[in-house]
């Protein structure tokens, strides 16, 4: 009976999200955009070391920056939000604060987007929301660890808590992938997990969708390369979203999944 | 910033004599580790902790030799850490009783290792993982294994533990861990300084902290650098609340367990405040970013008396809810008795942390070994137990939870009374040579080599405390049974990542 108590006190803790947007969730670092051209002070000291080469990938331990002919583009698939770019170049480089990061292709992540073909993203997501059309009322997720550094596992065990309570949403965590409509992968790909997933994936039945989860997942972050490793998990199992982040928030995590599934307002589709 | 480690130098032959000598006088094993050198020899340190201070002993193997004999005959703890040589650079250590791969079980054909610590370019090697199933190790009528893991119910790390049974009581169980092995060790070697620290911080994620601050610490020293008493007290403030977050995560799962369904949800709402607590005063949930070499990135981004208002309320909030839990009978049966490691184990392995406090082992780096501004603080380590069982390393952790709260209070209230200006950071010269860091993290001690030579990372070599405690994970089975493995797994409160490497 006291515990029962002590659930009813505090009253209701959960956000609105994604109905109303969270005061919490907006403020948070959740990835960096590149400034456009012509706003770029002269760049301050440089880094001490580290970096691969000059110009503003050598401000980039994972070399997610790349500068072409003075266009320069980010690569949130590799951004690790060290935020080095940020301090060193601020007019050029700038934190984002909306969690919804999520994208259907890997392309997307890099930011400034190229001008998109809008046919061609019509065409994936309409071919992703025909897949999921039978899970939009609810869906089994099933967490997989491909080589995380554990802080990403946090993040997702979040998503249980009171505050996101991911169960008001339909959104269920499963134990065997055979009941599982969502596998949602953390982690970089390492040699000793790659044929856990893919008999995981195999495992698990039709429709399903893959959610790539947080940089190391995508690309392999700062971790990749090494003898034991991959660049992200998309050589294993094809990844249907891409949540970037090191680790992504619980917010940007629900992001993904409701993309996923179909289930976002129109409003947070990138 | 710590003194320079003694180093005593001795033949591969002396060494296991040397390390089990200054064991039984008293010192505690805390670590074996090789280092490739890139003449084709191998250096091999032993760690050993005394009150105040941290040496070691090394020997060299000349080019071309890889057997020596083996320490773990006769200082058992090391068994873990000869494998992980054996693995990582095929030397073979002779004598050790089972040297069954823990990080990379490679098919026999392949001959390329690792090596951590040559700054010759990696090979574009890929290793393949040979992944036919242990046999069994106990044989008897109606006795069978079950491979649990890797991929488990719920949202864990992935790790395999290889339960042998008779359907109830657990004799013998086995972990694997290689399946998160990540080969970080040598990703080390292809890093600047400062990029090592980013590194360091996605070891153990759930230890980002820590890991930083064991990093820049062993730099620190190597560099001569006392860093800004402020930025020291941040370091503090980061650390603690980490802790915080770490010890709440061990009593969820707890709760989670044994299907206290309202319990589990009121523990996760505090982590999850403590969570956000940590990116209000820095930027980010696991504390990245806030320690760098020579310092801290920059001041607390929460005026201090915000932060303690929150922080005032999250205290009260945990306290009352931890004391309704330590009264809650049907929670506290399920963890009495069970997972018990005895003091004697306990001593004999040198286990780190909550574990080895819940088994009368009183070392806490804090104190033992202050560093930073843990000796302006005025800290006292938790009160032991002898009991050994889940019970009493939950209890160790609650009471934790309160001196980690004292301790960010008294260092906000420091650093209120500090000048507005002065450096949080100050510069490091490229540094060379051998440098040590310790901290007591969430999980227990844990240590840091830095080998800088040339402005590069030669070898970084961490030894987390879920390394060393993984090992005796086994030893707390005695008399328990299946439906006890989630408490005695959760009261552990291991990191596997920071163990596969």
């Amino acid at each position: 009976m006291a515990w029962a108590l002590r659930g009813l006190r505090e009253g209701i803790v959960t956000t609105g999200y994604p109905k109303k947007a969270d005061g919490y969730g907006a403020k948070f670092k959740s990835s960096v955009s590149v400034l456009g051209a012509g706003t770029d002070p002269s760049p301050r000291e440089q880094p001490m070391s580290g970096g691969r080469g000059s110009g503003p990938s050598s401000l980039c331990p994972t070399g997610a920056i790349e500068e072409n002919r003075g266009e320069v583009a980010l690569d949130r698939g590799r951004c690790i939000l060290c935020g080095r770019c940020v301090e060193t170049r601020p007019g050029r480089f700038v934190f984002e604060s909306s969690p919804e990061i999520a994208v259907v292709d890997r392309e997307h992540l890099v930011v400034p987007g190229r001008v998109e073909s809008d046919e061609e993203v019509t065409r994936v997501r309409a071919e992703l929301r025909s897949r999921v059309r039978a899970l939009r009322r609810s869906v089994h997720v099933r967490h997989l660890d491909a080589g995380s550094d554990g802080s990403e596992e946090w993040e997702v065990a979040a998503l249980l808590n009171p505050v996101y309570d991911v169960q008001r949403l339909g959104i269920f965590f499963t134990a065997s992938p055979r009941h599982a409509d969502l596998l949602l992968v953390t982690g970089t790909g390492t040699s000793g997990m790659e044929g856990p997933l893919r008999t995981t994936y195999e495992a698990m039945p039709g429709p399903k969708v893959v959610l790539a989860a947080g940089t190391d997942a995508i690309s392999g972050g700062l971790i990749h390369p090494s003898y034991v490793t991959r660049a992200g998990i998309s050589s294993i199992v094809p990844v249907d979203v891409f949540v970037p982040g090191s680790p992504p928030s619980p917010f940007s995590l629900l992001h993904g999944i409701l993309l996923a599934i179909g289930l976002l307002p129109a409003s947070a589709v990138r | 910033m710590t003194p320079p480690p003694t180093t005593a130098l001795v033949t591969p032959e002396e060494l296991a004599g040397v390390v089990a000598g200054r064991v039984a006088g008293g010192e505690r094993f805390a670590g074996l580790f090789a280092t490739a050198q890139d003449d084709g020899s191998t250096v091999i340190r032993a760690l050993l902790a005394r009150h105040g201070s941290l040496d070691i002993v090394q020997a060299a193997l000349m080019p071309g030799r890889d057997r020596y004999p083996a320490i773990t005959p006769l200082v058992p703890p090391a068994a873990w850490y000869e494998r992980e040589i054996h693995d990582l650079f095929g030397i073979e250590p002779v004598g050790h009783p089972s040297l069954d791969p823990l990080l990379v079980p490679v098919h026999p054909t392949q001959h390329w290792r690792p090596r951590p610590g040559t700054s010759r370019p990696g090979e574009a090697v890929r290793l393949d993982f040979d992944t036919s199933p242990l046999s069994s190790r106990v044989a008897g009528q109606g006795l069978f294994t079950i491979p649990y893991g890797p991929v488990r119910s719920g949202v864990f790390e992935s790790v395999e533990y290889l339960v042998e049974t008779f359907g109830e009581d657990i004799p013998y169980l086995r972990s694997r861990v290689h399946y998160k092995h990540r080969g970080i060790e040598r990703r080390f070697g292809e890093l600047g300084v400062d990029d090592g620290v980013l590194l360091a911080e996605r070891v153990e994620g759930t230890a980002a902290v820590a890991h930083a601050l064991a990093y820049c610490q062993a730099l620190e020293a190597l560099g001569a650098i006392h860093v800004p008493r402020r930025a020291g007290l941040v370091r503090v403030v980061h650390a603690e609340l980490e802790r915080v977050a770490s010890h709440l995560d061990s009593v969820a799962r707890q709760t989670e367990g044994a299907g206290q369904a309202v319990a589990y949800a009121r523990i996760t709402l505090h982590k999850e405040r403590v969570q956000r607590l940590r990116s209000q005063l820095c930027g980010h949930r696991f504390g990245r970013g806030v320690v760098v070499p020579g310092g801290v990135a920059g001041p607390l981004s929460a005026a201090s008396d915000e932060a303690l208002r929150t922080l005032r309320a999250l205290e009260r909030g945990i306290t009352d809810d931890a004391r309704a839990l330590m009264d809650t009978p049907s929670f506290l049966d399920r963890l009495r008795h069970t997972g018990v490691v005895s003091p004697a184990a306990a001593a004999s392995h040198g286990a780190l942390g909550p574990v080895g406090r819940g088994s009368g082992l009183g070392e806490d780096v804090r104190s033992d070994r202050p560093y930073g501004a843990y000796s302006l603080l005025g800290f006292q380590p938790a009160e032991t137990s002898e009991d050994g069982d889940a019970l009493a390393r939950q209890q160790i952790r609650l009471d934790e939870i309160t001196t980690s709260f004292h301790l960010i209070r008294e260092a906000l209230d420091e650093l209120g009374e500090e000048d507005a200006d002065g450096p949080w950071r100050l510069p490091m010269q490229p540094v060379e040579g051998i440098g040590l860091g310790w901290v007591e993290a969430p999980q227990g001690e844990l240590v840091y080599l830095v080998e800088a030579e040339a402005g590069r990372l030669k070898r970084v070599k961490q030894r987390s405390a879920s390394f060393h405690n993984l090992a005796l994970f086994p030893q707390a089975f005695g008399g328990d049974i299946l439906t006890d493995f989630v408490f005695i797994e959760a009261s552990f409160g291991l990191s596997i990542s920071g163990v596969a490497g």
